[in-house]
């Protein structure tokens, strides 16, 4: 018989929602099955059924503190083909963008910024009470200024055009309820040159980091994988809409051009006893080979080019290295994160300068259908939703299928390549805490929204063996 | 000749409002209830903010105020509300990206960008937390005492006074 031992992790600091991690140990000591695991559940799929459609967009933004903008404009878009509109006015299409690209700008800015730069600038072995953003502000103020004016940029471009912070709304079934006024206009383009170049400058920070330290951050919690991601008609990277494109670990197409209404022919879900979390992969390889990476890794690897210039010299730059094959490294989904951040600005800057924002035409009404389906490629990766709906306007069937989960496998992974790697004996050290809560925090996962469950993030790292028995605990607040 | 020394007009102190907490949590949504309300007053020199939560970009917002009232509600403690002032800190340990202390907001004015404005918090007393919308009843009510309060400072200008005075606005 061989005896499997188990270390739990829970929960991991610096990530939103509330996850345990759980490594067993097989007999011999080596590493056995990684669980990543999410302990709560919140059911939004449930509650949103009985509601009229046309609240569903304003509704699923109470799913996410963090990303509201995200589900409000995913929800909008599946609204749109219940309504029966398969295309928007030019006004309201590039009202909504803009809004999305704000969400991009900010939601990213916090990622780098407050979870991800702390790592960089001072380690992963570093003190936890330093590896902080407050740490950041500490001994690099002029990065924090960055910080603070990028987030507080994206959050003002998203309240220009939603009217306020708190449920933001824009979206209605076909169309926007407001474009940007032209007093909007300008105060933002006063500020977007700056929201640029700092982008560009955390561009250069990041890679200076990243170059500083590569043999090991390209090995950190890395693997080969596919990726899944919406990708404009003509190959370039569009976060607001497209065709859904899968690649293989060597670039090769999977699937590509496939539309919403597509979703279940080609992505499947394996449900798992010990989580709440569903395990997408796709169907043609199989639950064993199917599974994928979302989010900005796979948003600059799957698409053939980026449509805005310093994004664009940037993806080049970025991909160089692999010669035309997707960049792997877990741990660089950092650098695509920056510059997905800086595609956002620049895209913000050219509708800045785009009339069309202050059009009037900004509803379309179409013959109403019973089901609706859309994806948006939010900060963290495909977010999708489909919604069915009665006579009496009612839901009765929704999916929601978010980023967090799409990562699901490849969190798991990435968690059992770390335990691997720097797990010795028994002993829970605090540098493999550490190390795992990098891994995790790469994929930036919103547990919030992956178990639909509102909650903080603290770390609990347990040791068990094969038959549940506790062999050693760690909990980090 | 003789001179005679002008004293420059003092300037109403900008005053900003940043009233958070979630709506969604029932009496939690009374810091955005009172900073919606304040901002109808419409007045001159106030600017307000409505939040989920507290985010480092208020300290830019907290860097170009000279007095800032974070407004939050309270599980506990005096009803209707209750007033104290806020000291700037760094080093707050609950810091993470959802949580933001009134206290960093300042520490982060004063470190970045060189401005440390006076600042109170004022805590209405709420009862009710569960995932609903609307605030409770008794809860409501102590809003409406607090608005008050909060609307005759700040038409008075009295703010930056009585917050010098330690931060009694009763």
């Amino acid at each position: 018989m061989i005896e499997t031992r188990k270390i739990v992790i829970d929960p991991v600091t610096r990530v939103e929602g509330h996850g345990k991690v759980t490594i067993r140990l097989n007999e011999d000591g080596s590493i056995g099955e990684t669980r990543f695991h999410v302990v709560e559940f919140r059911g939004f799929e449930r509650f949103i059924r009985g509601r009229p459609y046309w609240e569903v967009a304003m509704i699923v933004q109470r799913l996410c503190g963090i990303c509201p903008v995200s589900h409000h404009l995913c929800a909008g878009k599946a609204m749109d083909k219940i309504a029966g509109v398969d295309r928007l006015t030019v006004t309201a299409d590039k009202v909504r963008r803009i809004m999305h690209y704000g969400q991009v700008l900010q939601s990213n800015a916090v990622h780098f910024f407050h979870l991800a730069s702390p790592d960089l600038l001072f380690g992963f072995e570093g003190p936890v009470g330093k590896r902080s953003f407050v740490g950041t502000i500490e001994n690099y103020p002029e990065v924090a200024k960055w910080a603070i004016f990028v987030r507080k940029f994206g959050q003002s471009v998203i309240k220009a055009v939603g009217g306020k912070k708190i449920h933001p709304s824009l979206v209605i079934p076909g169309g926007v309820n407001k474009n940007l006024s032209i007093a909007e206009r300008d105060l933002l383009r006063n500020e977007v040159d700056r929201v640029v170049a700092w982008c560009g400058d955390a561009l250069e920070l990041c890679k200076r980091l990243i170059h500083e330290d590569a043999a090991r951050l390209e090995d950190f919690g890395t693997f080969e994988s596919s990726y899944v991601s919406v990708v404009r008609s003509d190959g370039a990277m569009d976060l607001y809409g497209g065709g859904l494109r899968a690649i293989g670990p060597d670039g090769a197409k999977i699937f590509d051009g496939v539309t919403p209404e597509m979703y279940d022919d080609v992505i499947g879900d394996e449900v798992r006893p010990w989580t709440y979390m569903k395990f997408p992969y796709i169907r043609t390889l199989g639950k064993e080979r199917g599974w994928f990476r979302v989010g900005p890794l796979a948003q600059v690897n799957c698409c053939d080019f980026i449509d805005t210039p310093l994004a664009e010299n940037a993806r080049v730059d970025f991909k160089r290295p692999g010669r035309g094959k997707p960049i792997h490294a877990t741990l660089y989904q950092h650098w695509a994160r920056v510059i997905c951040m800086l595609h956002a600005a620049e895209k913000v800057k050219e509708l800045l300068y785009d009339d069309d924002l202050q059009g009037d035409d900004l509803v379309t009404t179409g013959k109403r259908r019973p089901e609706g389906a859309a994806w948006i490629e939010a900060p963290r990766g495909t977010l999708y939703h489909r919604y069915r709906v009665d006579e009496d306007d009612l839901v009765t069937n929704a999916k929601l299928a978010v980023a967090t989960t799409n990562n699901n496998e490849a969190i798991n992974r990435s968690v059992n390549k770390v335990a691997i790697d720097y797990l010795a004996g028994h002993e829970i050290t605090d540098v493999l805490l550490n190390n795992i809560e990098v891994a995790v925090r790469a994929y930036d996962p919103c547990l919030s929204c992956a178990t639909h469950a509102l909650g903080d993030m603290p770390l609990f790292v347990t040791l068990e063996a094969s038959d549940g028995t506790t062999i050693a605990t760690r909990a980090r607040a | 000749m003789e001179q005679r020394l002008q004293r420059a007009p003092v300037p109403d102190p900008r005053i900003l409002i940043l009233g958070y907490g979630n709506p969604g949590r029932r009496d939690d949504g009374l810091g955005p209830a009172a900073a919606e309300a304040i901002e109808a007053f419409s007045l001159c020199g106030v600017r307000t903010s409505a939040n989920y939560q507290l985010m480092i970009e208020d300290a830019y917002d907290a860097a170009e105020s000279d007095v800032v009232i974070f407004i939050d509600a309270a599980k506990s403690g005096p009803e209707p509300y209750s007033v104290s002032p806020v000291q700037p800190a760094m080093n707050v340990s609950a810091f993470a990206s959802h949580v933001v202390a009134p206290e960093l907001v300042l520490g982060l004015s004063g470190r970045v960008y060189g401005h440390l404005p006076r600042a109170l918090l004022i805590g209405i007393r709420g009862y009710a937390f569960e995932f609903e919308e609307g605030l409770s009843a008794r809860a409501q009510a102590n809003l409406a005492r607090a608005l008050v309060h909060i609307r005759n400072v700040l038409i008075g200008r009295r703010a930056v006074m009585e917050i010098s005075k330690g931060g009694a606005l009763r």
